[in-house]
């Protein structure tokens, strides 16, 4: 099990987003231990996304703090949640459709050889190396990424987010695209990475993946949370009606 | 499976070009400029495929063709640069009045060896200010490209105006006249050695990517494909070496150099040009433009931005101070350009670069740049850049009226597009 003991790995403090004057995010907290997945869930549009975005450095929030190991930062853009080893794997997968596997997966962080030059051959080779243990039916190291699967742009999007010694993990959807095996193969990732003590944000809407995959659920409706739970102690119908609802579950489940 | 069906022939000859890896899309267009070449050569009685029309075809080519390199990286980042010609002529003025007016009052004489040096400095500066300027308006106050390059094709081309006064400044200095083509070659001794050395890099170049790969135990292409490539680019460098070195230059001219230096000339004397200067200049930013496109963080942004600009952004990329970079690059080939041309033409004119604009824009799509952005290449831009320039001097000698000369490139360029589109719908690339 996971313990809770000293500071959260992540602790997202009240935090709060408007666009022109809708809030999106309305103070909201959630925080995350090493070692623990906690699945963000609720309907489209109830500011899932945007919560974890600000976490990502892809929004700025306006205000709120996070904190990370207790300490406070500022993260202003996607370079910035990269220092504090924050890696995401958004819903679009934000590959370029146009460059390779490799390019694709040292983006923004490109090997380069003594002479300042990127080093594609080393790039393409460490890809090999990832790619053999996450997905080892993987092939297409040469063409561009808009000539392969589904599957496979997402093992491309997983092994960037893996690749480079995450500590914290953002999942946004990660099995949307993806067909029944391919889905057991994040579950297993999920759990391996889990193992080594890297902590996982999972925004997830298969209530069945959130109960197998997630250690504890926050729940957000219109853009506020409805209240955070731990998965093994709650039933599905439970979970369904804090969705649906905004309900709180019955108090013996209630954290 | 419409592959299948393919001829045998058809399917072995598809397997040599993947077995030495070649951009078919390259093959297509080399074949396409061939055909171009070989039909005018036919209409005009063997006078296009002369030593002396090649030469001039690749000196009228340089400075659209120095731009055009500058173009593919605008239009990859999906924007788009309208300006170049107007921003041509205003480095073009600025170089002119540094030469012929701002330093001579500084008292340094006409034919002081600084002089070409600094205006050139003046020219860089001024292209990589402006360019600059409109990428930071197009980058960070977010006004679309198309609109700011279009307020700066009236801009900087009433600057140029207002700058010289709409007057024609010359003659320019005499080094700086060298850069403009004729006016300065490398001699045949000189192209020679140059030839040799350029096959021994492009040699290296492919030996060193092979050893690169086989360190790294990925697979490579047989021997025998490396051998093709290594004679191919041999006889593409040499050849072109010897073409342009068989241009020889004309007995009165050759005779008037040796009058200048109080000597004779020996009976049966001959020289050929060479490569000239500006050729040199545009295989240098034609080398120095892949190597950012293919081996540089900044082209591998370029490239990631054009094809995902939001994936770009998320990965960390600074995709508005990148927009920045693009055009102050675009800007100072621009001012290459205008050196180039106003040095050929050794005054600087009023109406230097007039649809300059164009013929790049032309040149870049021509050479498979894709303007949904992502996609394209520097030595298709310098190919597109050469066939279009073929297309138009071809038609000039074969007396073509000039309105039907416009006609038959606005033709082309659109059908260049359309057969593009085709390719890559039969291909599945996008």
């Amino acid at each position: 099990m996971v313990s809770r003991t000293g500071a959260p790995l992540v602790e997202m403090r009240d935090i709060s987003v408007s666009f022109g004057g809708i809030k999106a995010v309305d103070h909201v907290t959630v925080d995350l231990y090493p070692g623990e997945v906690v699945g963000l869930l609720g309907h489209n549009g109830a500011g899932k996304s945007t919560l974890i975005k600000c976490l990502s450095g892809a929004y700025r929030m306006d205000s709120g703090e996070i904190l990370i190991d207790g300490e406070k930062v500022e993260i202003t853009n996607p370079r910035d949640a990269r220092r504090y080893n924050i890696e995401t794997i958004y819903q679009t997968l934000a590959l370029a459709d146009n460059l390779d596997a490799a390019s694709n997966l040292f983006l923004g962080r490109e090997l380069v050889s003594p002479t300042g030059l990127v080093d594609d051959a080393q790039m393409e080779a460490e890809t090999r190396k990832i790619m053999a243990r996450l997905n080892p039916n993987f092939r297409k190291f040469q063409d561009p990424v808009k000539a392969l699967s589904g599957g496979q742009r997402q093992s491309v999007a997983i092994a960037r987010a893996v690749y480079f010694n995450a500590r914290i993990l953002i999942m946004d959807e990660p099995t949307a695209a993806l067909g029944p095996q391919e889905t057991q193969m994040v579950a297993e990732l999920i759990e391996q990475l889990k193992a080594q003590g890297i902590g996982i944000f999972l925004i997830e809407h298969d209530i069945h993946n959130v109960m197998k995959l997630c250690d504890r659920a926050s729940v957000m409706k219109n853009g506020q949370l409805v209240g955070t739970v731990n998965v093994a102690e709650v039933t599905d119908e439970d979970i369904l009606g804090m969705i649906i609802l905004g309900k709180q579950p019955r108090p013996h489940g209630a954290q | 499976m419409a592959e299948a069906n393919a001829s045998g022939a058809g399917a072995g000859r598809r397997n040599i070009f993947k077995t030495l890896e070649f951009d078919t899309r390259l093959l297509g267009m080399v074949g396409a400029f061939i055909l171009v070449c070989i039909v005018f050569n036919v209409l005009t009685d063997g006078r296009f495929l002369t030593p002396r029309n090649i030469f001039n075809l690749t000196i009228q080519t340089v400075s659209v063709a120095i731009m055009a390199t500058g173009m593919v990286f605008v239009i990859v980042t999906r924007n788009i640069d309208l300006s170049v010609g107007s921003l041509l002529a205003t480095c073009s003025a600025m170089m002119a009045i540094t030469q012929t007016q701002a330093l001579p009052s500084l008292g340094l004489d006409y034919g002081n060896p600084v002089i070409a040096p600094v205006a050139i400095l003046v020219g860089l500066l001024t292209g990589g200010l402006i360019g600059a300027f409109q990428g930071w308006i197009v980058g960070y106050l977010s006004v679309p490209a198309f609109i700011v390059s279009l307020g700066g094709l009236l801009v900087w081309r009433n600057v140029a105006w207002y700058l010289t006064s709409g007057q024609t400044i010359g003659p320019l200095d005499d080094t700086f006249q060298t850069l403009g083509g004729i006016g300065g070659t490398l001699g045949v001794t000189g192209s020679w050695i140059f030839g040799v050395l350029a096959t021994l890099v492009a040699w290296a170049a492919i030996a060193q990517a092979r050893k690169a790969r086989i360190n790294h135990e990925f697979p490579v292409k047989p021997l025998w494909a490396e051998g093709v490539l290594m004679a191919l680019s041999a006889a593409a460098i040499l050849g072109f070496v010897a073409i342009l070195n068989a241009y020889e230059v004309p007995s009165r001219v050759l005779r008037r150099a040796f009058e200048a230096r109080g000597e004779t000339m020996p009976e049966g004397f001959t020289a050929g040009y060479g490569i000239p200067f500006s050729v040199l200049l545009l295989i240098a930013v034609a080398v120095v433009m892949t190597v950012i496109a293919r081996r540089t963080r900044l082209g591998r942004y370029i490239f990631a931005t054009g094809g995902n600009p939001e994936a770009a952004e998320l990965s960390g990329i600074n995709t508005r101070l990148l927009t920045v970079k693009v055009f102050a690059l675009m800007g100072v080939l621009c001012a290459l350009a205008g050196m180039v041309a106003s040095a050929r033409l050794s005054f600087h004119s009023n109406d230097i670069g007039t649809l300059d604009e164009l013929r790049v824009i032309a040149a870049a799509v021509i050479g498979g740049t894709a303007l949904a952005g992502g996609i394209g290449t520097i030595y298709g831009a310098i190919l597109g850049a050469l066939i279009m320039q073929s297309l138009q001097s071809g038609m000039a000698m074969v007396g073509v009226d000039a309105p039907f000369q416009n006609i038959v490139v606005g033709v082309v360029l659109v059908l260049a597009v359309l057969i593009d589109i085709l390719y890559r719908k039969r291909t599945g690339d996008r």
